[in-house]
C-alpha cells in the first residue's frame, strides 16, 4: 500500500499573518472557511463540502465507533494526537472485523495554538489514513478560548463494512480458547508518561501506535474464525481481559512470562512501580481463537509484530476472573488497575 | 533483564522452597515488615508457595498506609489554598483524608503536581518564585535522604517559597511497639532492606537480643523473601536470635553514613502517631530547630483536626500481625482500594489493598 506523505509540504496557512489559531478561526466566518479551505481540504482531499458526506456503502452491514482523544503532549516518542486519533478509531473498527472505509474528524481547538503545529498533526492524520485507506469525508471546527483546552482535542467517527458473517464478541469466547496478544505491551503509555513527566530512560521507548486493521483482516481474509478481538488500550491487558471474563462468563488463565514486554518497558515499570499489564497501548490486541486455529493466527500476527505470542487459555473455573501464574510458579488473581496510574514512593 | 531475572528464576525459588520445607519442623509465624516485601509476597502468590507451617503475616512498613488522616487533613487544606503548589509522590494523591483526596483537590482546582524526587519539587520552589511550593515528605528511613537533601538544597539556595510537610515514620520503635505486646505472635522478622541501606543494621541488634526474635535484613524480589524466610526459619529452629543480613548487595553493617549526616542535621527524632496504631514514642522525624522555618505546618496556619476512624476497621490489629486482613468484617465490603476506610487498603502496598488485588480469598 502506498503511503501518502504530506509532511514536506509547508503549512499553506501563511504564518506571517495567522502563525496561531485565533477564536475567529471558529467563528463560521470567513477566517474559518480560510481555515478548512487552506489547510483541511488540501489535505483531506476526500472531504466533502457539504454539511454531510453522502456516503455509498457496498455492504449491508457496516461497523460505526466514536472516539475523542485527548493527549499531552500533543506530540510523543513514536506518534502524535493526530495519528492517534486515525488509528484509534481505526483498530475499534477492526476489532469489530470491519475493513475501515470512512472517518469524520472534528477538532477542539484552543486559541493560540501555533498553525504550525496544527499542520503537523493535520499531516498525521492524512498520513495515517492514508496508510490503511481510510477516507476522511467530513469533519468540524471549534475554538475554545485560550486557558480552555490541551492545544487541541480531536473527535474521530469512523465506519467500517463487514464482510463476513462471523460474530465476533465477547459472548463467543469458548472454553478452550487460545488467548493471543498480537505483539509487546506497554510501550505507548510508558513513553507518553516518560516524554510528559520529562523522565528519561536507557534506550529510548516509542509508543507503539499503529493500525490493527491490517493485520485482522489479514486473518480474516485467511478465513480464520477470531471469537473475540480487543484492542488493548486504556487499563492494559488487565482491564480487557477481567471485561471479557466477565461478559463471557468465563476464566481466563494467563501465564506472565509468556506475556510479552520490551526490556525497555520493563525497566521502566520497575522503576516507577507500575506493572506493564496496566500500562495503554495503542497497536496491540488480544485475541480469542479456538485451539485449533491459535497456529495459524499467530503466524499471522508475527508478520505484523514478531513478538505476537500466546498468552493463556480460557477454562471454565470461576467466572469472571483473571488468573495469573506468576515467574516464579505463583497463582493469583489479575486486578484491574483503579484508575489513574501513580508512581510508588519507594 | 539483569539483575531482576535472577531473582526471579523459577527453579532457585523451587529449590528455596524445598530447602525451607526440609528445615521447617513446627509452625513458625514471620512478619515482613516493608509493604514492598507484601506487595512482592501477594504479587507472586508466594505465601501459597512455602509451607503451610509458615505463617507470614504484613507489617506496618507502608508509608502511605501509616500516615495519620490529620496530616492528610492538612495537606488537602494546603494543597487547596490559591498561591500554593503542592508537590507529592504519586502515591500520596489516592489517600483519602476526611472525605476526600489530593486528586480531588486537583479536580477542584488547587495545583498539586506528582513528583518523582523531592528535589524536583525545589526546582519547581526556583521557577516559581511568587508561588509557595510545598512538598509532601512522607516515608520511612528510606526517602529521609532525598527529602533532607531538598531541605537542605532550599536553605543554602535561600529559598524562601518552598516548605516541607514533614510525616517521616521510623522503623525500630514500631517493631519495639509490636514486641513489647503481650499479644504479640511474631517470632521473626524481615526487615526491610532499603531502610537498613541508608540506616545500617546496627539498631536491629538490641531488639533482636531483648525481645529473643532472629531479624533478617531482606530485599524485595521473589528469591530474597525466599531466601530471607529460610535464613530466619533456620535461626528459629537452631534457637538463635541475631540479626543477618540477606540483602548484602544493598546493605551494609553501618548503612550509609554520608545519609545518616545529613539526616541528624536537617530531623530530629518526635513522638509520631500512625494511623491505624496510634502514638509510638521516637518513631518519627521532623524538622530540625535549623530548618524549623522551612516547615510547612509552621508556615501555614493549620488548625489541628481530628478524625474518627471506622469503628469495625481492624487494621491496628493487621499492622501488627495478629489478624489477616480477610478477617475484618469490613474487608472488600464497605472497604476497598477505590473506597479505603482503613489504612492498608490505601496503597498497593498496604496488606489489605494487596490481598484484595491479589488474593484468590479475596475475591
Amino acid at each position: 500500500m502506498t503511503k501518502p506523505d504530506v509532511s514536506n509540504i509547508a503549512c499553506p496557512i501563511p504564518f506571517a499573518e495567522y502563525p496561531t489559531v485565533m477564536m475567529a478561526h471558529g467563528s463560521g466566518g470567513r477566517m474559518m472557511q480560510r481555515l478548512i479551505d487552506d489547510m483541511f481540504t488540501v489535505a483531506f482531499t476526500d472531504v466533502q463540502p457539504n454539511d454531510s458526506a453522502t456516503l455509498s456503502i457496498p455492504q449491508d452491514k457496516i461497523a460505526m465507533t466514536t472516539d475523542s482523544f485527548v493527549v499531552r503532549p500533543l506530540f510523543f516518542p513514536g506518534g502524535d494526537i493526530g495519528t492517534l486519533a486515525v488509528n484509534g478509531t481505526v483498530n475499534d473498527l477492526a476489532m469489530a472485523g470491519a475493513r475501515p472505509k470512512y472517518l469524520s474528524v472534528s477538532f477542539i481547538l484552543e486559541e493560540g495554538l501555533s498553525m504550525e503545529t496544527l499542520w503537523q498533526v493535520v499531516c498525521s492524520m492524512k498520513n495515517a489514513a492514508g496508510a490503511v485507506d481510510i477516507k476522511i469525508v467530513t469533519g468540524d471546527t471549534k475554538v475554545v478560548e485560550r486557558g480552555h483546552g490541551d492545544g487541541l482535542y480531536i473527535n474521530t467517527t469512523g465506519i467500517g463494512i463487514i464482510e463476513h458473517e462471523h460474530v465476533i464478541a465477547p459472548e463467543q469466547v469458548r472454553i478452550g480458547d487460545a488467548v493471543i496478544l498480537s505483539g509487546d505491551i506497554g510501550r505507548h503509555g510508558m513513553a507518553v508518561m516518560s516524554s510528559r513527566e520529562g523522565l528519561s530512560f536507557e534506550g529510548d521507548i516509542k509508543s507503539d501506535c499503529t493500525p490493527l486493521s491490517l493485520c485482522v483482516l489479514d486473518i480474516l481474509d485467511a478465513g480464520l474464525k477470531p471469537h473475540c478481538l480487543r484492542d488493548v488500550t486504556r487499563g492494559g491487558v488487565a482491564a480487557v481481559l477481567g471485561e471479557i471474563a466477565g461478559a463471557s462468563k468465563t476464566q481466563i488463565e494467563i501465564k506472565e512470562s509468556a506475556v510479552p514486554v520490551k526490556d525497555t518497558v520493563r525497566g521502566a515499570c520497575e522503576i516507577l512501580g507500575l506493572d506493564p499489564l496496566h500500562i495503554a497501548n495503542e497497536g496491540c490486541f488480544v485475541a480469542f481463537v479456538a485451539a485449533g486455529e491459535q497456529d495459524e493466527v499467530l503466524h499471522i500476527m508475527h508478520g505484523h509484530n514478531p513478538l505476537a505470542a500466546v498468552i493463556g487459555t480460557v477454562s471454565d473455573g470461576k467466572s469472571g476472573i483473571v488468573t495469573i501464574e506468576t515467574p516464579i510458579g505463583g497463582q493469583r488473581i489479575l486486578d484491574v488497575p483503579a484508575g489513574e496510574l501513580l508512581p510508588r514512593i519507594c | 533483564m539483569k539483575y531482576l531475572d535472577e531473582y526471579r528464576d523459577p527453579k532457585a525459588a523451587q529449590s528455596y522452597i524445598a530447602a525451607i520445607e526440609e528445615l521447617t519442623t513446627r509452625p513458625w509465624t514471620i512478619m515482613e515488615i516493608c509493604g514492598g516485601q507484601t506487595h512482592a509476597i501477594v504479587r507472586y502468590g508466594l505465601q501459597d508457595m512455602i509451607p503451610s507451617e509458615i505463617t507470614l503475616v504484613h507489617g506496618p512498613g507502608c508509608p502511605v498506609c501509616v500516615t495519620p488522616i490529620e496530616k492528610i487533613n492538612k495537606a488537602l487544606k494546603i494543597a487547596a489554598l490559591p498561591n500554593v503548589i503542592f508537590c507529592s509522590f504519586g502515591d500520596m494523591l489516592r489517600v483519602p483524608g476526611s472525605g476526600k483526596d489530593l486528586l480531588s483537590v486537583r479536580a477542584e482546582g488547587g495545583d498539586v503536581r506528582t513528583v518523582y524526587s523531592p528535589l524536583d519539587a525545589v526546582k519547581v520552589a526556583q521557577e516559581n518564585p511568587d508561588k509557595e511550593i510545598v512538598f509532601f515528605a512522607v516515608g520511612f528511613e528510606t526517602t529521609a535522604p532525598g527529602n533532607a537533601m531538598a531541605v537542605y538544597q532550599a536553605k543554602e539556595m535561600g529559598l524562601k517559597n518552598f516548605s516541607l510537610l514533614v510525616s517521616h515514620v521510623l522503623v525500630p520503635p514500631a517493631m519495639e511497639s509490636m514486641l513489647s505486646n503481650p499479644e504479640c505472635k511474631v517470632q521473626g522478622f524481615l526487615a526491610a532492606g532499603h531502610v537498613c541501606t541508608v540506616m545500617g543494621m546496627e539498631a536491629y541488634h538490641p531488639i533482636a537480643a531483648k525481645y529473643n526474635v532472629p531479624i533478617v535484613v531482606t530485599g524485595f524480589e521473589p528469591l530474597d523473601i525466599l531466601q530471607g524466610i529460610y535464613m530466619c526459619i533456620r535461626q528459629l529452629e537452631e534457637g538463635r536470635y541475631e540479626v543477618e543480613n540477606q540483602y548484602a548487595r544493598a546493605v551494609e553493617e553501618h548503612g550509609n553514613t554520608p545519609a545518616q549526616e545529613l539526616i541528624d542535621q536537617v530531623f530530629q527524632i518526635i513522638p509520631r502517631q500512625w494511623r491505624g496504631i496510634g502514638e509510638i514514642p521516637d518513631s518519627g522525624w521532623c524538622l530540625s530547630e535549623e530548618y524549623k522555618e522551612l516547615d510547612a505546618e509552621k508556615r501555614f496556619d493549620m488548625e489541628e483536626n481530628s478524625h474518627k476512624e471506622c469503628m469495625e476497621c481492624i487494621s491496628g490489629e493487621i499492622m501488627q500481625g495478629l489478624k489477616k486482613p480477610s478477617q475484618c468484617s469490613q474487608f472488600g465490603k464497605g472497604c476497598t482500594p477505590d473506597h479505603p476506610t482503613g489504612a492498608p487498603m490505601v496503597s498497593t502496598e498496604g496488606a489489605c489493598s494487596a490481598y484484595f488485588r491479589y488474593r484468590k480469598d479475596a475475591a
